[in-house]
Protein backbone atom coordinates (compact mmCIF):
# COMPACT_ATOMS: atom_id res chain seq x y z
CA UNK A 1 0.00 0.00 0.00
CA UNK A 2 1.56 3.67 -1.08
CA UNK A 3 2.34 5.28 2.22
CA UNK A 4 0.69 8.53 -0.07
CA UNK A 5 -2.54 8.11 -2.03
CA UNK A 6 -3.80 11.17 -4.38
CA UNK A 7 -6.95 9.49 -6.11
CA UNK A 8 -8.25 11.66 -8.64
CA UNK A 9 -8.42 14.93 -7.56
CA UNK A 10 -9.97 18.10 -9.09
CA UNK A 11 -9.78 21.45 -7.35
CA UNK A 12 -11.47 24.56 -8.99
CA UNK A 13 -10.70 27.86 -8.36
CA UNK A 14 -13.80 30.14 -9.92
CA UNK A 15 -13.59 28.71 -13.51
CA UNK A 16 -9.63 27.81 -13.15
CA UNK A 17 -9.61 24.53 -13.13
CA UNK A 18 -6.06 24.20 -11.21
CA UNK A 19 -6.06 19.93 -11.00
CA UNK A 20 -8.03 17.79 -13.12
CA UNK A 21 -8.34 14.67 -12.00
CA UNK A 22 -5.00 13.88 -10.74
CA UNK A 23 -4.15 10.62 -9.53
CA UNK A 24 -0.35 9.80 -7.98
CA UNK A 25 0.91 7.50 -5.71
CA UNK A 26 4.03 8.11 -2.71
CA UNK A 27 5.60 4.57 -1.52
CA UNK A 28 7.22 4.53 1.60
CA UNK A 29 10.57 5.63 1.10
CA UNK A 30 10.74 6.89 -2.30
CA UNK A 31 11.45 10.06 -3.27
CA UNK A 32 8.82 11.15 -5.79
CA UNK A 33 9.51 14.26 -7.94
CA UNK A 34 6.58 16.45 -9.13
CA UNK A 35 7.58 18.68 -12.15
CA UNK A 36 5.45 20.45 -14.98
CA UNK A 37 5.19 24.56 -16.28
CA UNK A 38 4.10 27.24 -14.49
CA UNK A 39 0.69 27.40 -13.31
CA UNK A 40 0.48 23.52 -13.70
CA UNK A 41 -0.97 22.66 -9.83
CA UNK A 42 1.85 21.50 -8.49
CA UNK A 43 1.93 23.58 -5.42
CA UNK A 44 -2.04 23.57 -5.63
CA UNK A 45 -1.35 19.33 -4.93
CA UNK A 46 1.03 20.38 -1.76
CA UNK A 47 -1.84 22.57 -0.66
CA UNK A 48 -4.69 19.94 -1.01
CA UNK A 49 -2.23 17.23 0.50
CA UNK A 50 -1.20 19.71 4.02
CA UNK A 51 -5.06 20.91 3.72
CA UNK A 52 -4.62 23.84 2.96
CA UNK A 53 -7.47 23.24 0.29
CA UNK A 54 -10.33 20.96 0.19
CA UNK A 55 -10.49 19.14 -3.16
CA UNK A 56 -14.01 19.44 -4.98
CA UNK A 57 -13.47 15.75 -5.74
CA UNK A 58 -11.53 13.04 -5.04
CA UNK A 59 -9.54 11.33 -2.22
CA UNK A 60 -6.24 12.20 -0.29
CA UNK A 61 -5.21 9.09 1.79
CA UNK A 62 -1.95 9.11 4.14
CA UNK A 63 -1.04 5.33 5.67
CA UNK A 64 -4.40 4.10 4.25
CA UNK A 65 -6.55 7.00 6.19
CA UNK A 66 -8.23 9.70 4.59
CA UNK A 67 -6.81 13.22 5.21
CA UNK A 68 -10.10 14.83 3.89
CA UNK A 69 -11.33 14.89 7.44
CA UNK A 70 -8.37 16.34 9.46
CA UNK A 71 -8.23 20.02 9.57
CA UNK A 72 -4.73 21.98 8.36
CA UNK A 73 -3.95 22.25 11.86
CA UNK A 74 -3.20 18.72 12.32
CA UNK A 75 -2.17 17.30 9.47
CA UNK A 76 1.70 17.96 11.15
CA UNK A 77 0.51 15.38 13.72
CA UNK A 78 -0.39 12.96 10.97
CA UNK A 79 3.14 13.26 10.25
CA UNK A 80 3.39 15.21 6.98
CA UNK A 81 5.63 18.58 6.89
CA UNK A 82 6.69 20.68 4.01
CA UNK A 83 8.75 23.62 3.26
CA UNK A 84 7.06 26.55 0.98
CA UNK A 85 7.86 28.19 -2.69
CA UNK A 86 8.36 31.51 -1.39
CA UNK A 87 9.44 30.65 2.05
CA UNK A 88 6.91 31.42 4.87
CA UNK A 89 9.42 31.51 8.12
CA UNK A 90 7.79 33.53 11.50
CA UNK A 91 9.47 37.15 10.77
CA UNK A 92 11.14 38.41 13.62
CA UNK A 93 12.01 34.96 15.50
CA UNK A 94 14.91 33.26 15.90
CA UNK A 95 16.42 30.68 13.90
CA UNK A 96 15.80 28.34 16.78
CA UNK A 97 12.40 29.57 17.47
CA UNK A 98 11.33 28.95 14.03
CA UNK A 99 12.66 25.42 14.52
CA UNK A 100 10.74 25.27 17.72
CA UNK A 101 8.01 25.29 16.48
CA UNK A 102 8.13 22.57 14.30
CA UNK A 103 9.48 20.59 17.15
CA UNK A 104 6.10 21.83 19.44
CA UNK A 105 4.29 20.51 16.90
CA UNK A 106 4.75 16.90 17.53
CA UNK A 107 5.79 17.06 21.75
CA UNK A 108 9.13 17.51 21.19
CA UNK A 109 9.76 13.81 19.31
CA UNK A 110 12.96 15.43 17.71
CA UNK A 111 15.07 18.20 19.57
CA UNK A 112 15.11 21.43 17.59
CA UNK A 113 19.13 21.68 18.59
CA UNK A 114 19.81 17.94 17.26
CA UNK A 115 17.87 18.97 13.92
CA UNK A 116 20.11 22.10 13.39
CA UNK A 117 22.90 20.45 14.10
CA UNK A 118 21.84 17.99 11.40
CA UNK A 119 21.14 21.03 8.56
CA UNK A 120 24.34 22.93 10.12
CA UNK A 121 22.54 25.92 10.99
CA UNK A 122 23.56 25.78 14.81
CA UNK A 123 26.02 28.08 14.80
CA UNK A 124 22.95 30.47 13.03
CA UNK A 125 20.56 29.24 15.66
CA UNK A 126 20.11 33.20 17.85
CA UNK A 127 20.52 35.22 14.60
CA UNK A 128 16.59 36.83 12.92
CA UNK A 129 15.46 34.47 10.55
CA UNK A 130 14.21 36.97 8.24
CA UNK A 131 17.61 38.43 7.59
CA UNK A 132 19.53 35.12 6.50
CA UNK A 133 20.24 34.91 2.89
CA UNK A 134 17.40 33.05 1.18
CA UNK A 135 19.04 29.65 0.73
CA UNK A 136 19.82 29.66 4.11
CA UNK A 137 16.61 30.56 5.04
CA UNK A 138 14.73 27.53 2.88
CA UNK A 139 17.28 25.20 4.88
CA UNK A 140 15.51 26.90 8.20
CA UNK A 141 12.06 25.91 6.64
CA UNK A 142 13.34 22.17 6.36
CA UNK A 143 14.82 22.28 10.05
CA UNK A 144 11.52 22.82 10.84
CA UNK A 145 10.00 20.87 9.05
CA UNK A 146 12.45 17.51 10.20
CA UNK A 147 12.16 19.05 13.57
CA UNK A 148 7.90 17.62 13.27
CA UNK A 149 9.06 14.01 12.89
CA UNK A 150 7.67 13.43 9.82
CA UNK A 151 6.93 10.40 7.83
CA UNK A 152 6.12 12.23 4.69
CA UNK A 153 8.24 15.36 3.36
CA UNK A 154 6.91 17.98 1.09
CA UNK A 155 9.58 19.98 -0.47
CA UNK A 156 8.48 23.26 -2.99
CA UNK A 157 11.57 24.37 -4.95
CA UNK A 158 14.61 24.06 -2.41
CA UNK A 159 16.39 24.51 -4.69
CA UNK A 160 15.95 28.46 -5.27
CA UNK A 161 18.65 30.79 -4.78
CA UNK A 162 21.07 27.71 -4.56
CA UNK A 163 24.61 27.72 -6.80
CA UNK A 164 25.32 25.21 -9.01
CA UNK A 165 27.96 23.77 -6.38
CA UNK A 166 25.06 24.00 -3.60
CA UNK A 167 22.56 22.56 -5.79
CA UNK A 168 24.59 19.48 -5.62
CA UNK A 169 25.48 19.34 -1.99
CA UNK A 170 21.29 19.57 -1.88
CA UNK A 171 20.86 16.31 -3.96
CA UNK A 172 23.11 14.37 -1.20
CA UNK A 173 21.51 15.93 1.57
CA UNK A 174 18.33 15.17 0.25
CA UNK A 175 19.02 11.40 -0.01
CA UNK A 176 21.01 11.32 3.31
CA UNK A 177 18.18 12.82 5.18
CA UNK A 178 15.69 10.12 4.01
CA UNK A 179 17.86 7.38 4.98
CA UNK A 180 18.65 9.05 8.62
CA UNK A 181 14.97 10.15 9.07
CA UNK A 182 13.47 7.63 7.05
CA UNK A 183 11.30 9.34 4.83
CA UNK A 184 9.37 10.08 2.10
CA UNK A 185 10.02 12.70 0.05
CA UNK A 186 7.49 14.65 -2.48
CA UNK A 187 9.50 17.15 -4.44
CA UNK A 188 8.41 19.97 -6.61
CA UNK A 189 11.57 21.17 -7.99
CA UNK A 190 12.50 23.01 -11.87
CA UNK A 191 16.28 22.52 -11.42
CA UNK A 192 15.99 19.31 -13.69
CA UNK A 193 19.51 17.94 -12.60
CA UNK A 194 18.35 17.71 -9.02
CA UNK A 195 15.30 16.32 -9.91
CA UNK A 196 16.95 13.52 -12.22
CA UNK A 197 19.43 12.94 -9.57
CA UNK A 198 17.56 12.05 -6.72
CA UNK A 199 13.74 11.27 -8.02
CA UNK A 200 12.99 7.38 -8.08
CA UNK A 201 9.80 8.35 -9.58
CA UNK A 202 8.51 11.29 -11.61
CA UNK A 203 5.31 12.68 -11.97
CA UNK A 204 4.38 15.58 -14.83
CA UNK A 205 1.59 18.09 -14.42
CA UNK A 206 0.41 20.17 -17.04
CA UNK A 207 -2.54 22.38 -16.77
CA UNK A 208 -3.73 20.66 -13.80
CA UNK A 209 -3.74 17.32 -15.48
CA UNK A 210 -0.72 14.34 -15.08
CA UNK A 211 0.67 13.77 -18.52
CA UNK A 212 3.60 11.58 -18.02
CA UNK A 213 4.44 9.04 -15.23
CA UNK A 214 7.83 7.06 -14.83
CA UNK A 215 11.41 6.99 -13.93
CA UNK A 216 13.16 9.96 -14.72
CA UNK A 217 15.24 8.95 -17.76
CA UNK A 218 11.76 7.99 -19.02
CA UNK A 219 9.65 11.12 -18.63
CA UNK A 220 13.28 12.88 -19.79
CA UNK A 221 12.60 11.63 -23.09
CA UNK A 222 8.65 11.61 -23.32
CA UNK A 223 7.95 14.06 -26.28
CA UNK A 224 4.79 15.36 -24.81
CA UNK A 225 7.34 16.30 -21.68
CA UNK A 226 9.52 18.12 -23.77
CA UNK A 227 7.04 19.76 -25.59
CA UNK A 228 4.85 20.73 -22.77
CA UNK A 229 8.60 21.45 -20.31
CA UNK A 230 11.57 20.96 -21.00
CA UNK A 231 11.61 22.52 -24.36
CA UNK A 232 13.32 21.38 -27.45
CA UNK A 233 17.34 21.57 -26.20
CA UNK A 234 16.64 20.42 -22.64
CA UNK B 1 31.20 57.97 -21.77
CA UNK B 2 31.32 56.89 -18.28
CA UNK B 3 29.12 53.98 -16.92
CA UNK B 4 25.57 54.50 -16.58
CA UNK B 5 26.39 52.70 -12.85
CA UNK B 6 29.22 52.63 -10.73
CA UNK B 7 30.23 51.69 -7.32
CA UNK B 8 33.12 52.10 -5.47
CA UNK B 9 33.50 50.76 -2.06
CA UNK B 10 30.40 50.15 -1.23
CA UNK B 11 29.83 48.36 2.20
CA UNK B 12 27.05 47.33 3.63
CA UNK B 13 25.74 45.39 7.00
CA UNK B 14 22.99 43.68 8.56
CA UNK B 15 23.12 45.00 12.48
CA UNK B 16 26.62 43.76 13.43
CA UNK B 17 26.92 41.67 10.61
CA UNK B 18 29.25 43.13 7.69
CA UNK B 19 28.10 41.55 4.30
CA UNK B 20 29.85 44.12 1.62
CA UNK B 21 33.19 45.06 1.77
CA UNK B 22 34.84 47.12 -0.73
CA UNK B 23 32.50 46.24 -3.51
CA UNK B 24 33.74 48.29 -7.15
CA UNK B 25 31.57 47.31 -9.91
CA UNK B 26 29.66 48.91 -13.19
CA UNK B 27 27.77 48.69 -15.47
CA UNK B 28 27.22 50.05 -18.94
CA UNK B 29 24.49 51.89 -20.80
CA UNK B 30 22.94 48.63 -22.10
CA UNK B 31 24.74 46.26 -20.86
CA UNK B 32 24.21 42.91 -19.23
CA UNK B 33 25.72 42.00 -16.06
CA UNK B 34 25.63 39.10 -13.99
CA UNK B 35 26.79 38.63 -10.42
CA UNK B 36 27.31 34.96 -9.26
CA UNK B 37 27.95 33.81 -5.93
CA UNK B 38 26.96 31.38 -3.09
CA UNK B 39 24.49 31.13 -1.04
CA UNK B 40 25.00 33.91 1.04
CA UNK B 41 27.84 36.06 -1.11
CA UNK B 42 26.04 38.94 -0.90
CA UNK B 43 24.70 39.06 -4.34
CA UNK B 44 21.19 40.37 -3.50
CA UNK B 45 22.46 42.78 -0.72
CA UNK B 46 24.66 44.02 -3.60
CA UNK B 47 21.26 44.86 -5.46
CA UNK B 48 20.21 46.15 -2.17
CA UNK B 49 22.69 48.90 -1.94
CA UNK B 50 22.04 50.44 -5.01
CA UNK B 51 18.12 50.91 -4.73
CA UNK B 52 18.98 52.26 -0.91
CA UNK B 53 16.85 49.56 0.17
CA UNK B 54 20.07 48.97 2.87
CA UNK B 55 22.33 50.75 4.61
CA UNK B 56 25.13 51.16 2.54
CA UNK B 57 28.43 53.39 2.58
CA UNK B 58 30.80 53.99 -0.32
CA UNK B 59 29.38 55.93 -2.94
CA UNK B 60 27.36 55.09 -6.22
CA UNK B 61 26.65 57.40 -9.03
CA UNK B 62 24.41 56.83 -11.60
CA UNK B 63 23.48 58.48 -14.82
CA UNK B 64 26.55 60.87 -13.84
CA UNK B 65 24.94 62.17 -10.92
CA UNK B 66 25.32 60.81 -7.22
CA UNK B 67 22.46 58.41 -6.03
CA UNK B 68 21.09 59.68 -3.09
CA UNK B 69 20.31 56.95 -0.55
CA UNK B 70 16.57 56.38 -0.72
CA UNK B 71 14.87 53.87 -2.44
CA UNK B 72 12.29 56.59 -3.52
CA UNK B 73 15.10 58.43 -5.00
CA UNK B 74 16.64 55.23 -6.87
CA UNK B 75 13.15 54.31 -8.66
CA UNK B 76 12.94 57.99 -9.76
CA UNK B 77 16.08 57.92 -10.98
CA UNK B 78 15.21 55.34 -13.46
CA UNK B 79 16.33 52.29 -11.58
CA UNK B 80 13.89 49.09 -11.19
CA UNK B 81 14.32 46.95 -8.58
CA UNK B 82 12.59 42.84 -8.66
CA UNK B 83 13.42 41.71 -5.95
CA UNK B 84 13.83 38.46 -4.73
CA UNK B 85 10.89 36.39 -4.03
CA UNK B 86 8.89 38.70 -6.14
CA UNK B 87 6.83 41.44 -3.86
CA UNK B 88 4.34 41.76 -6.04
CA UNK B 89 1.33 42.97 -4.02
CA UNK B 90 -1.02 39.93 -3.23
CA UNK B 91 -4.44 41.90 -2.66
CA UNK B 92 -3.75 43.97 -5.57
CA UNK B 93 -4.91 42.95 -9.02
CA UNK B 94 -2.53 42.00 -11.88
CA UNK B 95 -3.52 45.41 -13.78
CA UNK B 96 -2.96 47.38 -10.25
CA UNK B 97 0.25 46.30 -10.23
CA UNK B 98 1.30 46.92 -13.15
CA UNK B 99 0.37 50.25 -13.27
CA UNK B 100 2.10 50.66 -10.09
CA UNK B 101 5.33 49.90 -12.06
CA UNK B 102 4.47 53.44 -13.27
CA UNK B 103 3.67 55.47 -10.99
CA UNK B 104 6.60 57.27 -10.99
CA UNK B 105 6.56 58.59 -14.43
CA UNK B 106 3.84 60.54 -16.42
CA UNK B 107 1.82 59.64 -19.45
CA UNK B 108 -0.32 56.68 -20.84
CA UNK B 109 0.32 53.50 -19.22
CA UNK B 110 -1.83 51.40 -22.11
CA UNK B 111 0.66 51.12 -24.45
CA UNK B 112 3.44 49.95 -21.95
CA UNK B 113 1.06 47.34 -20.42
CA UNK B 114 0.56 46.08 -24.07
CA UNK B 115 4.33 45.58 -24.14
CA UNK B 116 4.40 43.62 -21.27
CA UNK B 117 1.30 41.36 -22.29
CA UNK B 118 3.49 40.57 -25.75
CA UNK B 119 6.05 39.54 -23.53
CA UNK B 120 4.23 37.34 -21.00
CA UNK B 121 0.31 36.84 -22.37
CA UNK B 122 -0.28 34.83 -18.99
CA UNK B 123 -0.38 37.98 -17.33
CA UNK B 124 -2.90 39.62 -19.92
CA UNK B 125 -5.35 36.37 -19.18
CA UNK B 126 -4.93 37.06 -15.23
CA UNK B 127 -4.93 40.91 -15.93
CA UNK B 128 -8.09 41.26 -13.13
CA UNK B 129 -6.96 38.43 -11.08
CA UNK B 130 -5.44 39.00 -7.66
CA UNK B 131 -1.85 39.03 -7.53
CA UNK B 132 -1.65 36.46 -4.53
CA UNK B 133 -3.61 34.12 -6.75
CA UNK B 134 -1.37 33.50 -9.26
CA UNK B 135 0.95 30.33 -9.52
CA UNK B 136 4.73 31.19 -8.24
CA UNK B 137 6.28 31.32 -11.83
CA UNK B 138 3.14 33.83 -13.00
CA UNK B 139 4.32 35.98 -9.88
CA UNK B 140 7.53 35.98 -10.95
CA UNK B 141 6.42 37.42 -14.67
CA UNK B 142 4.41 39.69 -12.60
CA UNK B 143 7.15 41.22 -11.03
CA UNK B 144 9.16 41.48 -14.16
CA UNK B 145 6.59 43.18 -15.98
CA UNK B 146 5.96 46.06 -13.38
CA UNK B 147 9.33 46.64 -13.81
CA UNK B 148 9.17 47.19 -17.17
CA UNK B 149 6.51 49.66 -16.77
CA UNK B 150 8.46 51.98 -15.09
CA UNK B 151 10.35 52.46 -18.65
CA UNK B 152 13.61 52.13 -16.78
CA UNK B 153 17.32 53.20 -17.46
CA UNK B 154 18.52 49.86 -15.20
CA UNK B 155 16.76 47.05 -13.82
CA UNK B 156 18.28 45.14 -10.83
CA UNK B 157 17.27 41.45 -11.56
CA UNK B 158 17.03 39.04 -8.48
CA UNK B 159 16.86 35.68 -9.75
CA UNK B 160 14.53 35.72 -12.18
CA UNK B 161 14.61 32.23 -12.94
CA UNK B 162 13.64 30.92 -9.45
CA UNK B 163 10.47 29.25 -9.76
CA UNK B 164 10.37 29.54 -13.46
CA UNK B 165 10.04 26.05 -15.51
CA UNK B 166 13.19 25.47 -17.74
CA UNK B 167 11.79 26.25 -21.43
CA UNK B 168 10.76 29.95 -19.71
CA UNK B 169 13.74 30.06 -18.25
CA UNK B 170 15.78 30.63 -21.43
CA UNK B 171 12.63 32.55 -22.61
CA UNK B 172 13.16 35.66 -19.88
CA UNK B 173 16.64 36.08 -20.91
CA UNK B 174 15.49 36.12 -24.69
CA UNK B 175 13.28 38.49 -23.29
CA UNK B 176 16.13 40.56 -21.46
CA UNK B 177 18.20 40.38 -24.01
CA UNK B 178 15.28 42.23 -26.79
CA UNK B 179 14.47 44.24 -24.00
CA UNK B 180 18.37 45.81 -24.20
CA UNK B 181 18.47 45.31 -27.76
CA UNK B 182 14.92 47.71 -28.46
CA UNK B 183 15.22 49.88 -25.53
CA UNK B 184 18.85 50.42 -24.07
CA UNK B 185 17.95 49.09 -20.64
CA UNK B 186 20.71 47.53 -18.85
CA UNK B 187 20.36 44.68 -16.33
CA UNK B 188 22.68 43.81 -13.15
CA UNK B 189 21.03 40.45 -12.83
CA UNK B 190 21.56 38.02 -9.80
CA UNK B 191 21.23 34.40 -10.85
CA UNK B 192 21.33 31.13 -9.69
CA UNK B 193 21.75 29.59 -13.05
CA UNK B 194 25.08 30.92 -13.94
CA UNK B 195 25.49 29.19 -17.33
CA UNK B 196 22.43 30.77 -18.16
CA UNK B 197 23.82 34.41 -17.13
CA UNK B 198 27.10 33.67 -19.10
CA UNK B 199 25.19 32.95 -21.82
CA UNK B 200 23.63 36.28 -22.24
CA UNK B 201 25.50 39.02 -19.70
CA UNK B 202 28.67 40.83 -21.29
CA UNK B 203 30.80 40.49 -17.96
CA UNK B 204 30.25 38.77 -14.54
CA UNK B 205 31.43 39.95 -10.97
CA UNK B 206 32.07 36.54 -8.56
CA UNK B 207 30.92 37.23 -5.35
CA UNK B 208 32.45 35.39 -2.19
CA UNK B 209 31.41 36.40 0.96
CA UNK B 210 31.27 39.91 0.55
CA UNK B 211 34.02 40.75 -1.64
CA UNK B 212 34.60 40.95 -5.30
CA UNK B 213 36.99 37.81 -6.30
CA UNK B 214 36.55 37.41 -9.86
CA UNK B 215 35.71 39.90 -12.56
CA UNK B 216 35.29 39.94 -16.16
CA UNK B 217 34.09 39.75 -19.30
CA UNK B 218 31.35 36.17 -19.77
CA UNK B 219 34.00 34.18 -21.82
CA UNK B 220 37.13 34.31 -19.44
CA UNK B 221 35.00 33.85 -16.82
CA UNK B 222 33.26 30.36 -18.45
CA UNK B 223 37.11 29.18 -18.80
CA UNK B 224 38.06 30.15 -15.38
CA UNK B 225 38.62 26.66 -13.20
CA UNK B 226 37.35 27.91 -10.00
CA UNK B 227 34.36 29.62 -11.27
CA UNK B 228 33.71 26.44 -13.45
CA UNK B 229 33.93 24.10 -10.76
CA UNK B 230 31.77 26.47 -8.39
CA UNK B 231 29.18 27.75 -10.72
CA UNK B 232 28.93 25.95 -13.84
CA UNK B 233 29.59 22.23 -13.20
CA UNK B 234 31.84 21.23 -16.02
Amino acid sequence: MALLDVENVTKRFGGIVALDGVSFTAEAGEIVGLIGPNGAGKTTAFNVITRLYTPDEGEVRFDGQSLLDVPPSSVVMRGIARTFQNVELFRGMSVLDNVRVGGDARHGEQSPEDVLFYVQLHSLRYRNASELPYGTQKRVELARALASAPRLLLLDEPAGGLSHEEVEQLGTFIKQMRADYELTVLLVEHHMGLVMSVADRVHVLDFGRKIAEGTPAEVRGNKQVIEAYLGADA
Amino acid sequence: MSALLQLDGVEARYGPVKVLHEISLEVGRGELVAVLGANGAGKTTTLRAVSGTVRRTGDIVFDGSKLPRRPDAAARAGIAHVPEGRGTFSELSVWENLRLGAYTRRGSVKEDAQHVFEYFPRLEERKNQQAGTLSGGEQQMLALGRAMMARPKLVLLDEPSLGLAPMLVKEIFDRLERMIAQDGTAVLVVEQNAALALAHAARAYVLEVGHVVVSGPSEELRENESVRRSYLGY
